[in-house]
C-alpha cells in the first residue's frame, strides 16, 4: 500500500477539509498499534498512510476533540509494577438506582472503572461493575468495604472476583485485526 | 518492578495529554529534563519490559467500533488451552482468568456489531461452552489512566 514519495510533497492536492477515507482508516489501524517510539512519529505515521504530517496531527487533535480518542499517552500494564490484585466488584443494584451509584462509585479515587451491564439471570445476576487495581489483595477488601459502608450498599448482594492470571492484555483492535 | 525517578515522572505525567506536535519526545524531554533521545531510550525500554502496553491513543470503545465483556466457564484442568483458544480468536484483547464458576473474562472488539455478533457465535462453537455476553449499557468512568502509587509497590 505503499504511495509513490512524491504524494508526501504534494500537499497542495490536499486541502484540509478533505483528508481521504482511506488515508484515515489506514492511520486508525496504525494507531491501534501505538505511536512509533522516533523523533517524529506523526511524520513516521505519515509515511505509513500516505497523508501528510500535518494531516495527521490534525486528524488525531480532531478526534481528541470528537472523543474517538479517550486519551492520547502512556497505557501502563499494571500488573508488571505490581498491581497483582486486580479485583472485578460486580453488584445487583435496582435499575432505578444504578445511574446515582455508578457514577457515586466512579467518583472514588480507588475505583479504576466503573460501568452498568446487562444481567444474564440466572447465571449473572449483576449489573453494575467496579474495577480496583490494588497491590494487595487485603488492600482491596478493606477499600472495598469503604465503599460498601460510605455509599450504604450493605444490603446490595455483590461479588468479587480477583483475577489470579493475566492471558492476554493489549489495545483494543477496532479497524485492525492483527 | 521498580523505576527510577525519570521513568516515574514520565509515566506519572504523560499518561495523558502526550504532545501532537512535530516533535513530541522532545517537547516532553524538555519539560521533565532529560534529552528527546532519552525520552525514546526510556519509553522503548519500558515497552520491552512490559511496564507499558504502548504509547498512544486509548479509543472510545462506542465511537471506534463494537466491544464486549465475555466470560466463559472452563473445566479447571482446561484453563490453559481454553485461554489460548480464546486468544487466536480474532478482536480478542483482554482475557483474565478470574476467582469465579465463570472463570475466564475476555474482551472482544470488531469493527461492528454484526461482525461481533459473528465471531462470538464462532468462538462459543469452538469452545463447546456457554458464554456470558455483556455489553456496556452506561460506563461512569473509563479507562483515564490512574495515579501510580510508587511507594507502596512491592
Amino acid at each position: 500500500m505503499n504511495l509513490p514519495a512524491t504524494r508526501q510533497d504534494q500537499n497542495y492536492l490536499f486541502d484540509t477539509q478533505s483528508i481521504s477515507a482511506w488515508g484515515l482508516l489506514r492511520l486508525r489501524e496504525q494507531l491501534e498499534n501505538g505511536l512509533p517510539l522516533a523523533p517524529r512519529p506523526y511524520l513516521t505515521l505519515a509515511e505509513r498512510t500516505g497523508l501528510t504530517e500535518q494531516q495527521v496531527m490534525q486528524a488525531v487533535s480532531q478526534w481528541q476533540q470528537q472523543g474517538l480518542i479517550k486519551r492520547l499517552g502512556l497505557v501502563v500494564k499494571h500488573r508488571t509494577l505490581g498491581y497483582r490484585a486486580n479485583a472485578m466488584a460486580v453488584w445487583n443494584v435496582p435499575d432505578d438506582r444504578v445511574s446515582e451509584l455508578g457514577k457515586a462509585l466512579a467518583a472514588s479515587p480507588v475505583v479504576t472503572l466503573c460501568y452498568q451491564r446487562p444481567r444474564r439471570l440466572p447465571d449473572w445476576p449483576y449489573n453494575l461493575f467496579c474495577m480496583i487495581h490494588g497491590i494487595d489483595r487485603n488492600r482491596v477488601q478493606s477499600q472495598l468495604q469503604k465503599l460498601v459502608h460510605e455509599h450504604r450498599l450493605e444490603d446490595i448482594p455483590h461479588a468479587v472476583l480477583f483475577s489470579n492470571k493475566a492471558y492476554l492484555q493489549r489495545g483494543g483492535r477496532y479497524v485492525s485485526d492483527r | 518492578m521498580r523505576l527510577d525517578m525519570a521513568d516515574r515522572q514520565l509515566i506519572d505525567r504523560y499518561q495523558r495529554d502526550l504532545p501532537v506536535s512535530e516533535r513530541p519526545y522532545e517537547d516532553m524531554a524538555r519539560e521533565l529534563g532529560l534529552t528527546e533521545a532519552e525520552v525514546i531510550e526510556r519509553l522503548s525500554t519500558l515497552q520491552e519490559q512490559q511496564v507499558l502496553s504502548r504509547v498512544g491513543p486509548v479509543f472510545e470503545h462506542s465511537q471506534a467500533g463494537a466491544s464486549l465483556l465475555a466470560a466463559v466457564a472452563a473445566p479447571d484442568e482446561q484453563m490453559d488451552l481454553v485461554a489460548a483458544r480464546i486468544n487466536r480468536a480474532p478482536g480478542v484483547n483482554h482475557n483474565y482468568a478470574r476467582e469465579h464458576t465463570y472463570n475466564l473474562w475476555f474482551v472482544m472488539t470488531a469493527p461492528n456489531d454484526d461482525i461481533l455478533e459473528e465471531r462470538l457465535d464462532e468462538l462459543e462453537h469452538q469452545l463447546k461452552l456457554p458464554m456470558l455476553r455483556l455489553p456496556m449499557v452506561e460506563g461512569y468512568h473509563i479507562d483515564l489512566g490512574f495515579d501510580i502509587d510508587w511507594e507502596a509497590l512491592p
